[in-house]
């Protein structure tokens, strides 16, 4: 009788999967902690998550904290000057910041795709603790969900973010007032158009970047040397005209803009011609509205173009009394016209 | 350009140069006079930058039907939604036919339903889907004037010459001059003078305009799309209707000719015939559109699908028709602004951003 050679059998070792997610990621148990150890702690290093708890507990001052939270799924996760994991950090920290909070802590919630390649999910985190870190804040916990592969493109992120409000500050789009000036920090519509023309489904190309950027720096400098602002908002999807559109609303007042003065970077203007769009409700990542007393306008000014994120400042219009919850135009040609919210998906033009 | 300080992207919006013109135009004008500029581009345009702000009230503006989404009927829409709910279909679209509503849903709602709907750029970009997608019946919603029709006709000839079993248009094109016929033939006609669609011409020349506005013995101008265009073309036609000239005048000569773009006529002429087309609100218009020629059978949409049995009513409320025939303006519409606004559209004009009720609801008027 034949007896098999036994010799050098082995149990099968189960697949470390260290190339690319899997279910057993979302799990909970070791792969999960693998994922943490491995991808998330040596990246995001600080105490709070070093500790390994259910949750992180940090110090804040004492006073009012301002929170907000965001989810992106943008697509592609990599687009030319920036990624999801710079968009997810940025879009918080400002959201925090225009409040006139000083954001300090983020948390991060993912949600990957079965599939996702490991070194992606490495990128995308690198990206994010290069934005904390720019930004000046710590991310202090998170979780992970793995979902079926076709269930979501690659990765989603949630942040929330938290930050100190200082005390008497009283920052909203109710306050704006009459006789205010209307400022924004730099050009119109270069997240919207980069991300588009990254899809590469409109076989255009172009150099354009995208804005996305933390603002907390610019806006605590500003802040500094204007106490007086009223509203800080940070004009994303839907874009300057939807903000607007909204502020004027809360505010029961009406917003004029001066066509000339808008900022839009040519590359910008020209696919925007081209595909029907108007810059004005193309989205920005790295953009502030700063709306704020007429004499402090020139100040304000000169200390967002000190920042590199706003060097392109201008003066794009001021607010006034009726009719009230509008936003009008008053055209290069002089003439006036409403400008009005977007109203569902920005579809392109049939010619 | 001889001037070396005039470049082709801002001085056409040039605020001292139109309002030279605009002074030229107040010189000009004696009486009353009723213009209709022809194309919604020229229409968004024109409220966008308040050029009718700037005009004496002798002149007045109405919108024509030339917007491509606004004036496409009811029942090729809700074709259109037929073939996009098969599982079978990708259907490919431009973008702003997505949000047109048909009786009582759109393509949007088809897509969140689970329908493959896509926007495309370019028919092209259409026949490329079908030939990544071979176990896929890939349909491109044509729909347009005289612009569109060169590239329509151009994918159905490739998609013929690459043997593409699985490749078919909806066809919608209507024509420009037998809208003006319609317009000018009609008893209740306002209209003193045209602004011809500059981007139509670019591609048919204006000879088939001269026996029209003989006719009806109305002047006629080509007219391009910027401030400049604009206000150069409405000058023109004051002109030549104080002066009693009946002509048509060329006022787009950088991108327009007489004859326009021959070799593009002549792919329309092969791959399409002229047959009798509904516009959405206004009805049938004789001999006002263009469909597949037999040969093309295999690639027409219409007989691939069965949806020719389809053929639904419009909303009692809407005057989408008399606005395009320029006898009604978007605010004379009980409606406009409160059952219909661009989020819930009632009829076509509300929908495309070309659209006269969608520009004066964007545009505050």
């Amino acid at each position: 009788m034949d007896i098999p050679d036994v010799t050098g059998a082995v149990c099968p070792v189960p697949l470390t999967h260290d190339e690319q997610i899997v279910m057993g990621h979302g799990s909970g148990g070791k792969m999960a902690a693998d994922l943490i150890a491995k991808i998330f702690l040596p990246v995001f290093d600080n105490p709070a998550l070093r500790a390994g708890d259910d949750g992180a507990v940090v110090e804040l001052p004492a006073g009012r904290i301002a929170v907000s939270t965001d989810s992106h799924v943008v697509y592609p996760l990599f687009f030319p000057g920036g990624d999801i994991g710079r968009l997810a950090v940025c879009g918080t920290v400002n959201d925090v910041a225009m409040m006139g909070a000083q954001p300090a802590f983020l948390t991060a919630g993912f949600i990957l795709e079965e599939g996702l390649a490991l070194a992606t999910l490495q990128r995308v985190a690198a990206s994010m603790q290069a934005a904390a870190a720019e930004a000046g804040v710590q991310i202090i916990s998170g979780d992970t969900k793995v979902v079926q592969r076709g269930k979501a493109d690659g990765l989603y992120i949630n942040t929330t973010g938290l930050g100190a409000v200082p005390p008497g500050r009283k920052l909203g789009g109710a306050q704006a007032q009459p006789g205010d000036a209307v400022l924004l920090s730099g050009s119109m519509g270069d997240h919207g158009i980069a991300v588009l023309a990254a899809r590469g489904e409109l076989g255009f190309e172009t150099d354009v970047q995208s804005d996305c950027a933390p603002l907390n720096g610019l806006i605590a400098d500003l802040l500094a040397a204007c106490p007086a602002v009223h509203v800080l908002r940070d004009p994303t999807r839907g874009g300057v005209a939807t903000t607007l559109n909204e502020i004027a609303t809360q505010s029961a007042t009406c917003i004029t803009l001066f066509e000339k003065n808008l900022p839009v970077r040519p590359a910008v203007a020209a696919v925007c011609e081209m595909l029907g769009f108007d810059p004005l409700y193309v989205a920005n990542e790295g953009k502030v509205l700063v709306i704020l007393p007429r004499e402090n306008a020139d100040l304000a000014l000169q200390v967002l173009r000190r920042s590199k994120y706003g060097a392109d400042a201008a003066l794009i219009g001021e607010v006034g009394q009726s009719p009230q919850g509008r936003v009008l135009m008053k055209t290069a040609l002089g003439t006036t016209r409403v400008v009005d919210m977007l109203a569902g998906e920005m579809l392109p033009r049939i010619c | 350009m001889t001037n070396p300080s005039f470049d082709f992207t801002n001085s056409f919006r040039d605020a001292a140069l139109v309002k030279k013109v605009i002074e030229e135009i107040r010189r000009t004008v004696t009486r009353p006079w009723v213009l209709m500029e022809i194309c919604g581009g020229q229409t968004h345009s024109i409220v966008r930058h308040g050029l009718d702000q700037l005009l004496p009230p002798e002149i007045e503006l109405v919108h024509g039907p030339g917007c491509p989404v606004c004036v496409t009927p009811l029942e090729q829409i809700d074709r259109a939604l037929a073939i996009a709910s098969r599982p079978e279909v990708i259907f490919t679209s431009y973008g702003d036919m997505l949000r047109v509503p048909g009786s009582g849903r759109d393509l949007f709602s088809v897509k969140a339903s689970g329908g493959d709907v896509r926007v495309v750029y370019s028919p092209l970009d259409a026949l490329k889907i079908a030939r990544e997608n071979p176990q896929k019946q890939v349909v491109f919603f044509a729909i347009g004037f005289e612009t569109t029709a060169p590239p329509n006709c151009m994918a159905v000839r490739q998609a013929q010459a690459l043997g593409l079993d699985n490749f078919s248009v909806l066809v919608s094109h209507v024509r420009v001059p037998p809208a003006i016929r319609a317009i000018l033939g009609s008893p209740a006609n306002r209209v003193q003078g045209f602004l011809l669609a500059g981007h139509v011409c670019s591609v048919m020349g204006y000879w088939e305009y001269p026996p029209l506005a003989q006719q009806y013995r109305v002047p006629m101008v080509v007219t391009g799309f910027e401030p400049l265009d604009l206000v150069n073309g409405i000058l023109e036609t004051v002109k030549r209707l104080e002066a009693g000239i009946v002509e048509v005048a060329n006022g787009y000569s950088r991108l327009v000719t007489f004859e326009g773009n021959s070799s593009a006529q002549k792919m329309i002429s092969d791959t399409f015939m002229e047959c009798d087309r509904a516009w959405r609100g206004i009805g049938v218009i004789p001999q006002s559109g263009w469909c597949l020629r037999p040969e093309y059978d295999l690639f027409n949409a219409e007989k691939r699908f069965d949806v020719a049995a389809i053929a639904p009513r419009e909303s009692p409320l809407c005057v989408a028709g008399q606005i395009m025939q320029g006898l009604k303006k978007p605010h004379d519409c009980p409606a406009f602004g409160r059952e219909c606004a661009p989020e819930h559209p009632l009829g076509a004009t509300m929908v495309s951003s070309e659209g006269a009720c969608a520009a004066y609801y964007k545009y505050g008027r």
